[in-house]
């Protein structure tokens, strides 16, 4: 009978088994310093994650968390943007690479750090692209892999994972990271949303990924002239968590303020606590504090 | 991936490790019995997928780069988008520095530390490109 694979002990002197596992063993050690991993998913595109995720941090580290924030979104980074860091020069140092500081100290790593200026799309050196379908996607999640544990994050508080769109990206990073302490699902209230982050739901449910609560972005529109808050989706009647089946967290009214803050990085919550929407992202932010403090008490 | 010497029932060793070039790697695998050797020869699109894992055929044990895959293969990198912090470390030779150009400006300063780590830890007190070719040749591709 022919010998098998299995029947031939090593695998000529590569070592692939043992470098898979350095590999991740490199990540585990790098996060064994960040206390709380949280990662902002929606599964659609659009529904305001990086800004949300950019006030969340601001609001961690303004009531005195050491916050990161990993942009996820390889082919769509905007966390360098929203948060003021873009073309800041990186420090190499034995450590690792150590990530850019943005607001409020917020430590920050964008594949938009790398990349060319302009908007340079991420491409990977081959000699050919022809059936790069076949290696791309394990290229990123490589290079995601590198970003956990070859980045100097130091000591944090949270580090917050600002994800890309589409159902598969938050149970790949859970399965990345091994230890993700949960998500944040954002929708926006309307139907075609609903129908895109149901779907993720179900499909980060089904790989046993915690999901933390629902935050409703861009819920009502919150004139910056008067303060009153009216519609600004048809579906805005409808309790799209009730209908996920997960914790509504808060409901973020839209103001173009918000949109003006991020252009020019810098969070919206921090130039105006004090409106509706400033509000509304500060409760949040104290919602996610106290569950994810309770929970560190209870480790 | 294994092979095996059939002749002798005996698993094949990796014997040396060539390229990439030209999107190719040869890894060329020797019986330790008979001392018969086979090559194995990668395409683009298999080298691409190769390293696109993140792992080293042939590698030898040396700790990978920071941000290895990510600064050698990206397209379109930022001039100066990393910089290494200063160190005391090895003096370069002029065509070892003029090597190091040709590397693109990501893996630069990364492929800096590593190799004068790699030169410190043996004595080493100037960087040659015959030096960055036994570093080169330890860590595999």
């Amino acid at each position: 009978m022919p010998k098998r694979s299995r029947d031939i002990a090593g695998d000529g002197g590569s070592n692939i088994l043992a470098q898979v596992e350095e590999l991740g063993a490199r990540v585990r050690a790098r996060m064994a310093r960040v206390r709380r991993k949280l990662a902002v998913t929606s599964g659609k595109g659009g529904v305001g994650k990086s800004v949300l995720t950019a006030n969340l941090a601001a609001v961690l580290a303004g009531s005195g968390w050491r916050v990161g924030v990993m942009d996820a979104d390889l082919n769509g980074p905007s966390m360098a943007k929203v948060l003021g860091v873009r073309g800041r020069r990186l420090r190499l140092s034995s450590e690792g690479v150590h990530p850019a500081e943005g607001p409020l100290a917020i430590k920050v790593l964008s594949m938009d750090l790398f990349l060319a200026e302009g908007p340079t799309p991420l491409i990977w050196e081959a000699t050919t692209q022809q059936d790069s379908f076949v290696w791309r996607e394990s290229m990123e999640a490589t290079a995601l892999r590198e970003f956990l544990s070859d980045t100097a994050w130091g000591n944090l508080d949270v580090l917050l994972f600002d994800l890309p769109p589409g159902a598969p990206r938050l149970p790949a990073l859970a399965g990345l990271l091994g230890d993700l302490d949960g998500a944040l699902v954002v929708t926006i209230p309307s139907e075609v949303s609903q129908l895109a982050v149901g779907r993720s739901v179900e499909l980060a449910r089904a790989h046993a990924v915690r999901l933390l609560g629902l935050v409703e972005n861009m819920a009502g529109y919150l004139c910056p002239h008067c303060g009153a808050v009216g519609d600004l989706f048809a579906g805005e009647s409808q309790f799209p968590a009730e209908v996920l089946g997960l914790p509504s967290l808060g409901r973020i009214p839209f103001e173009p303020r918000i949109a003006r803050c991020a252009d020019r990085g810098s969070p919206y919550v921090l130039a105006h606590p004090e409106t509706v929407a400033g509000q509304a992202l500060r409760a949040l932010g104290a919602r996610l504090s106290a569950l994810l403090t309770l929970e560190g008490a209870g480790r | 991936m294994k092979f095996l010497c059939v002749g002798c029932d005996e698993p094949m060793r990796i014997h040396s490790v060539e390229g990439p070039e030209q999107g190719s790697v040869s890894v060329t695998f020797g019986c330790p019995r008979c001392s018969h050797r086979v090559a194995l020869l990668t395409n683009p699109m298999e080298t691409q997928l190769v390293r696109s894992l993140g792992v080293k055929i042939g590698g030898h044990g040396l700790p990978p780069e920071p941000l290895e895959v990510l600064s050698t293969a990206l397209g379109s990198q930022r001039e100066g988008a990393v910089e290494a912090a200063g160190e005391e470390g090895p003096v370069w030779a002029e065509a070892a520095e003029a090597r190091l150009e040709r590397l693109p400006p990501l893996a630069r300063p990364m492929a800096r530390m590593a190799i004068s780590r790699y030169a410190r830890e043996r004595g080493v007190t100037m960087v040659t490109p015959e030096l960055m070719d036994e570093y080169r040749a330890r860590a595999g591709f």
